[in-house]
């Protein structure tokens, strides 16, 4: 069951399940157990790429001063590598990139308009002051407070220390990016479990790593998602 | 009166609206079907801020949503 951000306390029960899941039948579905397995997975990768730079970064020298410049190069890799993890992550909430294509198929500025309205109608008071101020929608859940983009979400994860990262969208025809907010919000509404089975994790890592690779609105979201969290 | 809306490239279209003493539900009934068909998956929200997946027009339902299907990826 999830919360609105402005009413967290009276959400309807939900007992759908979103038909989607039967696309992707082969994956047990999320609950927090998973969710936990996933971060503590990630956390044993990261230390394991981590700590060979850092021996070699700190036995080098041992060995010569000289090979202190290879040290370096090893401090960056142990830096770069979490890094670009983090990178990727942070993208599932990052503006769609043009690629250098005209935008000759994307929704007119009216039916942009109007997808907010109903948006806005969606979401209560609190999340309607983050959606005009950011461009995201802030969703109170079980697993954590969902931040949610037009072609991914983000899981501040309960203590706000880790962040997971979803990519996941509506899929036919090009729609207004509110119409594809409004879609991963009440497919997460309806059925939250099923939404992050559906959703296709990308990242999991502390949540400074993904706010440094954010745009501004983005952070400013992520930033009020921590907030809420911590209510 | 109750109404049956539908995502699109619109922003949104407003397929039906109906009341719960039986003003236009045939109506919304047949567009709701139809739009299942499409391929289109229906989601009941209340005014709390709740959502529920649905297969049959909830006729006591403020507002029913009709979306695409999401996928991960």
């Amino acid at each position: 069951m999830t919360d609105s951000a402005a009413a967290p306390d009276t959400a309807l029960a939900l007992v759908g399940v979103l038909p989607e899941l039967a696309a992707v039948a082969w994956r047990p579905r999320v609950d927090e157990a998973a969710l936990e397995r996933i971060d503590r997975r990630w956390t044993r990768w990261t230390i394991g790429q981590e700590v060979p730079f850092l021996l070699t970064a700190a036995g080098l020298p041992w060995l010569s001063p000289v090979l202190g410049i290879l040290s370096v190069a090893a401090l960056g890799f142990a830096w770069l590598i979490p890094h670009l993890y983090a990178n990727r992550g942070a993208g599932v909430v990052a503006p769609p990139r043009p690629w250098g294509a005209p935008p000759t198929d994307r929704p007119d500025e009216h039916a942009e308009r109007r997808a907010l309205g109903l948006l806005a109608d969606l979401v209560g008071h609190d999340a309607r002051v983050t959606l005009s101020q950011t461009g995201f929608v802030l969703e109170r859940g079980r697993f954590g407070v969902w931040l949610l983009g037009p072609a991914g979400a983000l899981l501040v994860r309960p203590g706000a220390r880790r962040v997971q990262s979803y990519c996941v969208h509506a899929t036919g025809e090009p729609l207004p990016r509110a119409d594809r907010i409004a879609h991963l919000l009440l497919a997460l509404r309806a059925d939250e479990a099923g939404f992050a089975t559906v959703a296709n994790l990308s990242f999991s890592g502390a949540r400074w790593r993904v706010r440094r690779c954010l745009d501004t609105p983005a952070r400013d979201a992520l930033d009020a998602a921590v907030a809420l969290a911590a209510r | 009166m109750s109404r049956l809306i539908r995502l699109d490239r619109t922003g949104h279209t407003e397929l039906a609206e109906w009341s719960i003493d039986g003003d236009g539900v045939h109506r919304a009934r047949t567009a709701f079907a139809a739009e299942l068909d499409h391929g289109y998956f229906a989601v009941a929200t209340g005014p709390d801020g709740g959502a529920e997946q649905v297969r049959e027009l909830p006729l006591n339902a403020e507002l029913v949503v009709l979306r695409r299907p999401i996928a991960g990826g």
